[in-house]
Parts: structure tokens; C-alpha cells; sequence
């Protein structure tokens, strides 16, 4: 992990006038007070640095409120200040970086501390229908509770102007997909405004994960989204290596990149598949379908889960490669590029396709910058973020990937981009699987220290993942944060879908394609 | 006599077969797709299993919701009964002519809005909007391709036009094409078939037809199914007749009967290969597109009735 950005917030953050100190822990991370924390935030606003989350956790005494940037190869940087005991009110960051407003209404809700200046503090994941004052991640709720129903209420944003109307549309929708609840207010067929109720299939994941050891807590960052599993995985994997103080063989960060990339791949042509059948265009979707199931058929018989789920854990990789199993992985991926490739001549001369594609979905350069949008639809709209390339973790730093960006922010852009990335991480696998050197793929687990944490951000197929652990006594987790890319990208799809009409919406969705399990946690 | 009994036998020929027919429709998309499909008894299966479930009614939900699927059934049945599929002439065609027709199918739409909007919930009310706002184009898209046809028959009584049309001697018509691609338009968009609406799809903000039909369930489901199956046959039964009634049975006997019902297989499989591969390559297009496609039937039909005037009438 690439940590050169504490060094020059901490510069920044100083020379503005306030105090922030560096400490070089585990992770290293800037300490500032809480009077700082909004001058520290409007400098890294100004500076122009990405934000990737803000979450809280307890200590000893109080409470504590963390949050990480980012800017392109200068890496990362860890924020963190503590509140004094009894304070339970901090600075918003919402003024600044519009993406922090979910982030801290999910802090409202689960640890009860209130963001002053935060202009929307319904609950988010918060269940309108949870008793008051119940505070699921605070030390003294134990894990175990059942929780009362007590009615509730979710006022969601009204509009009464003439011709308009709403449409409710889920939890439960008419296919087999997760639960969220939309809200269109649309005049005819044009939609004024979508707002997203999340938070259906919030399992706790986060309270969850206190209390457990290393390799029980890796199988539950396994499964926070399914489609992701490798990468969240890793993610995990890689902050506790950096807690435990521990570094992974070179064969199994090289295994661990082959699966996330494959990981990748499969992703990105089901989701091709699934857009194009979206609206209707067959052909392409069971063509995907046949593509997606070998790899995950060739995933099955070589790493014995058909995700890879659990092939990464603390320390290494599970599944090991033989010269014969190499053999097949490479010919499969160049075989499903080339095909991949034919596929997209073909989606290009469709014109009744693009012709849906083109201009659907929008999101401009601007917004998607000031939500700091993720992934695909970041790139796709010319955001430049790639956590291989800026964070820079093994064995990318070594074989850093051809970050591709585009313009147009469309359906059609986010489509361009996907295909592109296939075949970019098919050459991945090839360089990677070449230069594979023999050896060990597990190192020993160390208990980490008391205190100790890591950090880490993970590109998955859908975007940057960013994780924070804290280990207590016994090598047990204290508290664990998980920032999935959907967390962001949600927003960014209400904004997508603005003055569009309402048939197009599973479309711009489909291609945002964001988690609904990763998101509720 | 006999005819009259042909006449009612046809009809439940046609009735019975359409859900064969819609799967015979759905296997070719599956065989063009790579895929096996379902069996070709599915559909079958799907009504008897429809038939033997409690329907579970919305609480809003007055006698007009219970009543609109049995409306919409007898409706398009009724419709059937005028359209010769294997005979002419009908005697039953003689008595409703293809304005009937056009009048019938709108009743069964009528009540397909009517039943959605009863529910009071948002994708009935949606649905119902888009089907009306389609079916205010296609109608009249529909009753001038047809015109076309009736002006050269000079009757809108549909054994007339075909017999008519059978007989060939009218010499080249061009208005005949421009008819038929009329006709072939309305005929995706009233059926409800890509690159109009999406029978297949499961997205419940993108749905025209199956918007209006998701709060049914039970025997109401299967016999909007049923009609809805029988409606495409009956569309294909008609563009069929009306333009290649090569083959059809003119009196009732055992063998031409059995030509008849040969011709009108072979015709329909190749008009639903047609279907099948232009619904695998075409992807749906905008719902605001629609429209201009409607008006561009419309146009086409009224160019087929022109051309019918200038070239084709004999001073």
C-alpha cells in the first residue's frame, strides 16, 4: 500500500493553520483534533484530493472518526481524530465531498453520533422499523439481539407539482434480483427524480466481523458481495497482513492478481451479456452467458468454487497452479478475448443497440469527479481511478495494468470501457502466469499487537474497495470497515438517470450494475 | 350447414393450437439462440398449472379486475370466428367484417387497460398509459392497411378479400407491399414483440403489455396467456391469408380441408421464423421511438391506398 499522501496532507493541513500529526502506526494515519477536522477537510478538498469513505469506531474513551483520500500515484492518506468521551457530535464533511452523505448517516444510525451542518439525517441503513436509540455497532449492543419492531417512518422526498406523479418500484422487484426500494417522481414518462432506499439486505456484516479471528473474519469479507468475492477478499487479506506485520510469497500475490483478474473478466461479460438482454438484444446476452459459464466451470475445477470464494485468505492463497492448470487458465482467457473480441465488432455494427446505448445514462466529468464515482463508471466518464495503479499493491506495482479512461459517461461509454478492461486483464493474465516463479503460497499468520490495524484499497472489477481493520486482544478484530464501490456509485446512478425516461432506467442500471449486498453491508 | 360447422371447428382449431403455436414461436428464438428451449407442450403445461391455482386478488381490487380476463378471452375468441384460417368462405365472416375485427381486439385492449388500472398500483396505470398511447397509432395503421386490400376486393368482409386475393387476377399490385408492410408493423407492435415490447422480460419499468397483466394471476392469468397467444396467432393468420392465401380450402372437403390446413402450417412456421429472427437480432427500441414507427405504418398504408388509386383502378 502506497501511504506517501499522509506526508503531504500533513504539509497542507499545517501550512493552513491547523495541526496535524503523523504517526507512523499501523497503519500510519494523521492525527488531527476535532477543532481541525473541518479546516483538514477543506484542505483536502482544495488540494483537490479524492475522498474515499468516512467511518467511525469506539475506543476505550469516546469515539473516533476516520476518513481516507486518495490522489491518483500519490496514494493514499488516513485521516483520524478523537472525540472526547461524552462528545457525540462531529464536523460534517458533506459541504466538501458530497459522497461522505450516506457514509455519515449510516454513523448516525449505527453509532449515534450526529455530523453538525449534515443536511439529511433520515436513517440510511437504519430500518425505519428498529427501536430508537438502538445503536448496533457500539460496544455495549451485543451481537446477538433481537431487535423489537417498533413502527416507524421514512419520509422520502416529495414533489407535488402539476402532472407529476411517483412511482414505487421494489423492495421486492419482479426478477430475480437483490431488494432496494426506488422512487421516481416522473412526469409522464420523464423522470424529475429518483431517490434509492437502500438497505434491505443489511446482515450485520460489519458487527459481525468484532470478535472474530483473522481466518473466520476473511470467509465473512468472502461473502460481503458474492460477485466480488476475490477482491474483497484480498482486500481484507491485505489489512490484516498489514496489522499482522506479515508479507504473502511472490507465487501467491501472483495467484491472488490471476484470480481477481479472471474475477474480472467473468464479471464484466455478464454483465454485457445482461445489459444488451436488458433491452431485449438476445444474441449477445446467451452468447455472454455460454463465455461466463466456462470460466466459472474451469474456475470450478481448478480452484473448487466456481467464484473462487475463499481461495484467498491471511497469508497466501489456498489453491496452487500446476504447469498443467496454468496451461488451461491461459489458453481459456486468450480464447474467451478473442471471442470477447468478435463480439464487440459485432455490438458495434448493431445499430438498433446503439442506438439505446448512446446517450442513455448519462453522467458528466464534473459530477462524477465531485462524487469521486468508481470503477467503470468513473473511467468511463473520464475519472482516472485505478487502485492497482495508485495504491500499488503487489504484484501490480511490478506489472501495473494500461488504465483505460473514455469520455461520453453514457451506457454506451460504461459498455466501451468493459470490453476494453477484458481484454486488458486477459494481457494481465498472460504476463502474470508467465513470470509465476516457483515457491510457498501461505506464510505463517502472526497475531498482530493490540491496536494494530491495516488499510487497504483493492480494485474489483467494480471499482476501488477500500478496508480498514483494527485488531484487539488476542488477535481478535475490533473493528472492521468495508467501503464497496456501490457505496458511491449508487449516487452516481441517481444522478444518471436524471431527465430520462422511465423505460431506460433497468438499462442505466444494469450498466452501473452497483452491489446492493456490499452497499447495505 | 357444413359450413357453418367448419366454420366453429376452424376457430377451435385456431384456439387450441395457439399455445402451441406460441411456443413453436419461443423454440425457434431458443434454436437461433444456441439454446434448447422449453418442450413444445410447455405452454400447455403452463395453462393447466395457471387453471389449478387460487388467483390471488389485490385488495383494491373490484368485480371489473375479475372480469376483464374472461372479457378479454371470449373478445379474442370472438375474433377468431370472423378470420377464415384454412376456409373460405365463412359464413360468420359475412356476418362481421374486418372493422368488427379491429373493434373486437380493442375491446379486449380496453379491458386489458381497464383490469390494470382497477389495482390502482403504479406498473398497471404505467402500462396502461404506454398500451393506449401505442394502440391510438396502431388502430388506425391497421384499418387503412386493411383498406387497401378491401378497396381492390371492394368489400371488407374478410372471405370476400381473400377469395379475392386467391383468385390473383388483379395483375401487379404495388399497393400490396406497401399493405403488407403496414401490416407486418402494426402486427409486432399489437402483439406486443420486440422491437416493441419484450414478452420475455421481467423488468418491471420497461413492460408495456406484461405491466398491465402483473397483479393477475390463477385462471385469469392463463386465459389473458391463452388470448394473448391466440391474438398472435390470429395476426399471423391474417397478414397470411390476406397476402399469400395460396392454398386455403374453398369447399369443404377431406382433401383440399387437409391442403388447406397444410398450406396455413407451412406459411405460418415460415412468417414465425421471420419473427424469430428479427426478434434475436433487434434489440427493443426507445418507447418513444415507437410512435414515429406507427406513423411510418400509418404512412405506408395510406402511400399503398395512393398507389392503389393511381395505378390500379381500371376507369
Amino acid at each position: 500500500m502506497n501511504f506517501d499522501l499522509n506526508e503531504h496532507l500533513a504539509r497542507l493541513i499545517n501550512d493552513a493553520g491547523g495541526k496535524a500529526e503523523e504517526v507512523a502506526g499501523r497503519p500510519p494515519c494523521l492525527r488531527v483534533s476535532s477543532t481541525d477536522w473541518d479546516l483538514s477537510v477543506r484542505v483536502a478538498v482544495k488540494a483537490d484530493l479524492r475522498f474515499l469513505a468516512v467511518w467511525a469506531s469506539q475506543e476505550k474513551t469516546g469515539f473516533s472518526i476516520h476518513a481516507a483520500f486518495s490522489q491518483k500515484e500519490k496514494g493514499y492518506a488516513l485521516m483520524t481524530m478523537q472525540l472526547d468521551a461524552g462528545q457525540d457530535e462531529f464536523p460534517s464533511m458533506v459541504p466538501y465531498y458530497v459522497s461522505s452523505a450516506r457514509m455519515e448517516r449510516v454513523i448516525h444510525d449505527m453509532f449515534g453520533l450526529i455530523p453538525v451542518g449534515h443536511p439529511d439525517l433520515r436513517n440510511w441503513i437504519k430500518h425505519e422499523h428498529w427501536p430508537d436509540k438502538t445503536y448496533p455497532l457500539r460496544k455495549d449492543f451485543p451481537v446477538a439481539t433481537v431487535m423489537p419492531r417498533q413502527e416507524g417512518f421514512y419520509p422520502f422526498i416529495e414533489m407535488d407539482g402539476e402532472g407529476t406523479h411517483e412511482i414505487p418500484v421494489g423492495p421486492v422487484h419482479a426478477g430475480i434480483i437483490e431488494p432496494g426500494h426506488f422512487r421516481f417522481i416522473a412526469v409522464g414518462e420523464r423522470i424529475l427524480n429518483l431517490e434509492e432506499r437502500l438497505g434491505y439486505v443489511h446482515k450485520g456484516i460489519e458487527k459481525s466481523m468484532e470478535e472474530r479471528d483473522v481466518f473466520s473474519a476473511s470467509r465473512l469479507a468472502a461473502r460481503i458481495s458474492g460477485d466480488a468475492t476475490v477482491a474483497h477478499s484480498w482486500a481484507f487479506c491485505l489489512a490484516a497482513e498489514q496489522a499482522a506485520g506479515i508479507g504473502v510469497p511472490p507465487r501467491a500475490t501472483i495467484l491472488r492478481a490471476v484470480l481477481c483478474e479472471r474475477e474480472r473478466i467473468a464479471n464484466h461479460i455478464g454483465d454485457i451479456g445482461a445489459i444488451c438482454n436488458d433491452v431485449a438484444w438476445s444474441f449477445m446476452h446467451v452468447q455472454c452467458q455460454i463465455l461466463r459459464e466456462n470460466l466459472a466451470r474451469l474456475h470450478g475445477s481448478l480452484f473448487g468454487h466456481r467464484l473462487m470464494m475463499d481461495c484467498v485468505t491471511p497469508g497466501g492463497v489456498t489453491c496452487n497452479l500446476d504447469a498443467e492448470g496454468i496451461k488451461s487458465l491461459l489458453e481459456q482467457t486468450q480464447e474467451v478475448a478473442r471471442e470477447m473480441n468478435k463480439l464487440f465488432q459485432i455490438y458495434e455494427d448493431q445499430t438498433s443497440i446503439r442506438e439505446r446505448v448512446i446517450g442513455s445514462g448519462t453522467v458528466d466529468f464534473e459530477n462524477a469527479r465531485d462524487m469521486g464515482l468508481l470503477g467503470y463508471v468513473g473511467r468511463s466518464t473520464e475519472c482516472d481511478i485505478d487502485a492497482r495503479r495508485d495504491a500499488a499493491y503487489a504484484p501490480y506495482d511490478k506489472i501495473p495494468p494500461a488504465v483505460k479512461t473514455c469520455r461520453g459517461g453514457d451506457v454506451s461509454a460504461r459498455l466501451w470501457i468493459r470490453f476494453e478492461e477484458i481484454q486488458e486483464s486477459a494481457n494481465l493474465i498472460d504476463k502474470l502466469l508467465t513470470e509465476i516463479p516457483q515457491g510457498p503460497i501461505q506464510e505463517a499468520w502472526q497475531i498482530p499487537k493490540e491496536g494494530d490495524g491495516g488499510f487497504s484499497a483493492v480494485e474489483s472489477w467494480r471499482g476501488e474497495i477500500a478496508t480498514w481493520i483494527r485488531f484487539g486482544a488476542n488477535g481478535k478484530i475490533d473493528r472492521s470497515y468495508v467501503r464497496d464501490p456501490s457505496m458511491i456509485n449508487w449516487m452516481g446512478l441517481e444522478l444518471a438517470v436524471r431527465e430520462t425516461v422511465v423505460p431506460d432506467f433497468p438499462l442505466s442500471n444494469k450498466s452501473f450494475n452497483c452491489s446492493y449486498s456490499g452497499h447495505d453491508l | 350447414m357444413n359450413l357453418w360447422i367448419c366454420n366453429i371447428l376452424e376457430s377451435i382449431f385456431l384456439i387450441g393450437l395457439a399455445p402451441l403455436g406460441g411456443m413453436a414461436l419461443k423454440k425457434m428464438k431458443a434454436r437461433l439462440q444456441n439454446r434448447r428451449g422449453p418442450g413444445f407442450f410447455q405452454s400447455y403445461r403452463d395453462i393447466a398449472k395457471l387453471f389449478s391455482k387460487e388467483p390471488i386478488l389485490p385488495n383494491q381490487a373490484s368485480w371489473i379486475f375479475r372480469l376483464a380476463p374472461y372479457v378479454i378471452f371470449i373478445v379474442t375468441a370472438l375474433a377468431v370466428l370472423i378470420v377464415p384460417v384454412v376456409l373460405i368462405p365463412l359464413p360468420l365472416s359475412a356476418a362481421a367484417d374486418v372493422i368488427t375485427l379491429v373493434g373486437l381486439l380493442s375491446i379486449a385492449r380496453f379491458f386489458t387497460a381497464l383490469g390494470a388500472m382497477d389495482t390502482g398500483t403504479a406498473f398497471g396505470g404505467m402500462g396502461s398509459s404506454r398500451e393506449m398511447t401505442l394502440s391510438a397509432l396502431a388502430e388506425p395503421a391497421m384499418l387503412m392497411g386493411v383498406f387497401v386490400l378491401s378497396m381492390a376486393a371492394q368489400s371488407t368482409d374478410l372471405s370476400t378479400m381473400v377469395a379475392v386475393m386467391l383468385k390473383g387476377n388483379l395483375g401487379l399490385q404495388p399497393s400490396l407491399v406497401f399493405a403488407l408492410a403496414a401490416m407486418l408493423i402494426v402486427a409486432t407492435a399489437e402483439t406486443g414483440r420486440i422491437p416493441v415490447d419484450n414478452p420475455a422480460t421481467h423488468l418491471e419499468l420497461t413492460m408495456v403489455h406484461e405491466a398491465m397483466i402483473l397483479e393477475y394471476s390463477g385462471r385469469y392469468l392463463a386465459l389473458i396467456e391463452w388470448a394473448n397467444q391466440i391474438k398472435l396467432l390470429l395476426f399471423a393468420t391474417l397478414i397470411i391469408n390476406l397476402f399469400f392465401p395460396w392454398g386455403i380450402a374453398i369447399e369443404v372437403s377431406g382433401a383440399s380441408l387437409l391442403v388447406g390446413v397444410m398450406a396455413w402450417i407451412l406459411k405460418l412456421l415460415t412468417l414465425f421464423g421471420l419473427l424469430a429472427l428479427m426478434e434475436t437480432t433487434m434489440a427493443k427500441m426507445r418507447i418513444f421511438r415507437v410512435p414515429e414507427v406507427l406513423g411510418l405504418a400509418f404512412l405506408l398504408a395510406i402511400l399503398g391506398m395512393l398507389t392503389h388509386y393511381i395505378l390500379e383502378v381500371s376507369v
